[in-house]
């Protein structure tokens, strides 16, 4: 197998959480050597996920995390004191045998660490900065603090995730971290693409509020075109869906707690589908024959539809609807999918890494292969400073008494 | 501070984007639009192959002025600007030479076929990659090519219920239907992992010369934008709980939104935690003329006193907690008698996170997006008028993101691409004007160069 996509890359990184994180884990998959660099004083807790739940056993500490060591396998990690000259030092020599300096701090933080774009561009004048700030570095707002749930209020996204009347629901998880680290991913390897074909580098400013509020859709022209907000009488209403109609969409209660079935009916034949499986008189009727019938209705349809569902093995109903070519699933747990779903676990969708000291922990895989040059996952997390040794003798070239000089006076 | 638009980029016409000559076609679908559109509006020359009629999202709500007109779906605008439009039918001999003409001058194929059927067309990723090693291949699919699941039936609401985002969003009340988040976030997660691959192996490409296959899956792509809910079961087999507007937890959290004064809600976020932090609401309640009536003022002068309380000192130290409590008190009590924005701007002037809950629509005139310029003009001579979009999703100066020109009629660049030759238009058997060598690509391709 030819080694990863990206192994002739090397990136700089300042990025943690996952909104960062999730970029430059991405791009260490397809082969890219990232280096993480982390502060001693503070003990990488910059990153708050440093020493965060879950844990693999009865052990604490920062270098325990099974969330840190999910958004950043296979990266190299560096502890590197800002605060002194000789770290600083460490960092520009660094930044000089790089193509990337990645970061997801609040906007101007690491230029006040001494680093702003102007002193790159000195150190490497072909060199891609990459910022991830809530807010971005402009703007009224900039110097603004989030995290995912806010910048899912922000953008949009929390208002539009919910049911009639119920207020919004949004997200339960940090949606726009990971699509933080997607979309910045692709600003990466797009100014890479840039830079191939001028020989120029850049400093790609993302704010994740505004990346946010561009995954909202066709919602947004609806309102400047035709002046409809998505704030109105019985909206959102996401189970359902708006366009293209559908009915029934929507998902269903199944026997036991807290057991759901999604089930989409795409047009009248996947509705006949349905109706036959469902056999029932309100069902094979004239009532719901047509979408605009079941629209007008779609209350009541929602009602006896739930009312079949509801007594039924959510398994049960997927394989009688599966049968039938109608769009069906259950609401997954997380056991459902990572321990009993043949299309994950084909997909080698969570491999298993090797942890310095969790030992071998599951993790996200990728959604995607490459048929040539496809992603690995196999190494954990580093711990703190993990390759010191590593990145400063074997990369930078310094001897090991030069290292060990660097530890003593505390600059890494 | 500085923004990155300032300084070195040099004054003249706007610069090309990131992908300026990088050739995609595109086979018009449902699952894979909003790749393209990302690709195209970073630079690339999209061609969207439709079939005769032009693809069905184009009879997509909403239209303009709600009258349903193909050429005015909006759904379709948005999913497809900065792209151009040819009308392909595959099923017939010309129309399936013309598709092979158009990829022989590309660079990526980007498509979301039923698995299959391109194959039983001749005009699969085996078929066209073999003359043309430097393609690249970007096949979606709910489930990817070669799945034991290929080829189940599945929509945005199916995908997202069966690869993880439903679980974990809702409410608190569970005799409530879990939730699947609004605005086509299925689709989204999907083509933003496939725009990654598509770049990852153009740039693979400059090293090895070779093109690839990047088979991409919906169901794996949102199951691996879970964030807790996976790694909960990977690393300890807990499973998490959705709660409202929060994040779905293995044990209960407290609630974070709140109604303000105006009725509009707030994501509370982060309670004061540094001394500051306490100082900062303290003076905030006495704008506001609210420290008469807060009962816990003695515990934020003790949060400004003991110099902040420490995260980990909110689980084990009575008193911390006690002064933690009573910041997330005190902010509740501010938001009952302020408006939803000014606690937005209140509490992050005091360097407390916080949200206000927009709809999507009220981002486009929020004063720091409009700052920044995400709300994006774009002429429709369609329609002689002027419509806002939402812009880019990152500022990279030197190649910046842009809406080139609004999503294509249905065929508006068949001669410009074919030359004149209306029998492929049909979908006859006559072969096009153009061979693959005169196609009307935009710009010079990238194809082949080498570092």
């Amino acid at each position: 197998m030819a080694p990863p996509a990206l192994s002739h890359l090397r990136i700089c990184d300042f990025t943690g959480q996952l909104a960062g994180a999730g970029a430059t884990k991405f791009l260490a998959a397809m082969g890219a050597q990232v280096i993480r660099i982390e502060d001693p004083v503070r003990q990488g807790r910059w990153d708050i996920l440093r020493g965060m739940p879950p844990y693999v056993d009865e052990r604490r500490g920062v270098n325990l995390s099974g969330a840190f060591n999910n958004h950043n396998v296979e990266k190299l990690g560096v502890t590197v004191n800002l605060r002194t000259e000789a770290g600083r030092d460490l960092v520009r020599r660094l930044i000089e045998i790089c193509d990337v300096v990645t970061e997801n701090f609040a906007a101007g933080v690491l230029a006040r660490m001494g680093f702003p774009y102007e002193e790159m561009v000195q150190i490497r004048p072909d060199i891609i900065y990459v910022s991830n700030s809530g807010f971005g570095a402009s703007g009224p707002y900039q110097r603004f603090k989030t995290w995912g749930p806010i910048v899912q209020a922000v953008s949009g996204l929390t208002f539009a995730s919910g049911l009639a009347g119920m207020g919004p629901a949004g997200w339960g998880y940090s949606y726009m971290d990971h699509h933080g680290g997607n979309i910045m991913a692709i600003a990466i390897l797009a100014a890479l693409l840039h830079r191939q074909r001028t020989g120029e580098g850049q400093w790609v400013d993302m704010s994740c509020t505004d990346a946010g509020a561009w995954l909202n859709g066709p919602v947004m022209l609806d309102y400047t075109v035709n002046g409809r907000p998505l704030r109105r009488q019985g909206m959102p209403h996401s189970n359902r869906s708006q366009s293209p109609p559908m009915a029934p969409h929507g998902i269903y209660p199944a026997a036991g707690e807290d057991r759901w079935v999604a089930i989409a009916c795409r047009d009248d034949s996947d509705w006949v589908a349905l109706a036959e499986v469902v056999g029932e008189p309100w069902a094979i009727g004239a009532r719901y024959a047509t979408l605009g019938d079941r629209l007008a209705d779609e209350d009541d349809l929602d009602d006896a539809l739930g009312g079949w569902t509801g007594v039924q093995d959510r398994h049960d109903i997927v394989a009688r609807l599966h049968a039938a070519g109608v769009p069906v699933s259950v609401v997954a747990t997380p056991e459902d999918r990572i321990d009993h779903d043949a299309g994950t676990s084909a997909w080698g969708l969570w491999p298993t890494v090797h942890h310095t000291e969790m030992g071998d922990v599951g993790v996200d895989g990728i959604p995607l292969h490459l048929s040539e040059t496809d992603w690995r996952i196999e190494r954990g997390a580093p711990c703190l400073g993990e390759h010191n040794d590593i990145v400063f003798g074997d990369i930078l070239g310094l001897s090991a008494e030069e290292i060990a000089g660097l530890r003593e006076q505390g600059a890494i | 501070m500085t923004g990155p638009g300032s300084g070195a980029v040099p004054a003249g016409p706007v610069p090309a984007g990131s992908l300026e000559g990088v050739r995609v076609v595109e086979l018009a679908s449902e699952l894979g639009a909003f790749a393209g559109k990302l690709l195209a509006d970073l630079g690339a020359d999209v061609v969207l192959v439709e079939p005769p009629g032009g693809h069905h999202t184009r009879r997509y709500a909403p239209f303009v002025d709600d009258v349903e007109d193909p050429e005015q779906s909006l759904y379709f605008w948005h999913y497809n600007t900065s792209k151009r439009s040819v009308v392909l039918d595959l099923d017939v001999p010309g129309g399936a030479s013309a598709f092979r003409r158009l990829v022989a001058g590309a660079d990526i194929v980007l498509e979301a076929e039923p698995p299959g059927r391109l194959a039983e067309l001749a005009l699969d990723e085996t078929d066209l990659r073999a003359g043309h090693p430097g393609l690249v291949w970007v096949a979606m699919s709910p489930f990817g090519r070669d799945n034991p699941r290929t080829g189940e039936p599945a929509t945005d609401l199916t995908v997202l219920a069966g690869g993880g985002p439903v679980w974990s969003c809702g409410y608190d009340d569970h005799g409530v239907p879990p939730v699947r988040g609004g605005g086509n976030q299925g689709m989204h997660t999907v083509c933003l992992w496939a725009v990654m691959g598509a770049l990852t192996a153009l740039l693979a490409r400059q090293v090895t010369g070779q093109g690839q296959l990047v088979d991409v899956s919906a169901h794996a792509a949102a199951n691996v934008t879970t964030e807790a809910a996976s790694y909960e079961w990977l690393v300890a087999g807990r499973t998490v709980q959705r709660q409202t507007a929060r994040h779905a937890a293995v044990h209960p959290t407290m609630s974070t939104d709140a109604v303000c004064a105006d009725g509009r809600q707030v994501n509370t976020g982060v309670p004061p935690r540094s001394a500051e932090e306490f100082r900062g609401v303290l003076e905030w309640l006495d704008e506001i003329g609210g420290r008469a009536e807060f009962h816990d003022i003695a515990l934020l002068e003790m949060g400004v006193e003991r110099g902040g309380v420490q995260i980990h000192e909110i689980f084990d130290d009575a008193e911390a907690m006690a002064v933690f409590g009573a910041g997330r008190e005190v902010l509740r009590f501010i938001a009952q008698r302020v408006s939803a924005y000014d606690f937005f701007i209140g509490a992050q002037s005091r360097g407390m996170p916080c949200g206000i809950i927009y709809a999507p629509e009220e981002v486009l005139s929020d004063p720091h997006f409009v700052a920044r310029g995400f709300p994006v003009s774009v002429h429709h001579d369609a329609i002689g008028r002027d419509v806002v979009y939402p812009g880019a999703p990152f500022v990279s100066p030197r190649s910046p993101w842009r809406i080139s020109r609004p999503a294509p009629l249905v065929g508006e660049h068949q001669a410009e691409i074919f030359g004149p030759s209306p029998s492929v238009v049909a979908g006859g058997t006559g072969r096009g004007a153009r061979g693959a060598d005169t196609i009307g690509w935009h710009g010079e391709t990238t194809l082949g160069t080498r570092d």
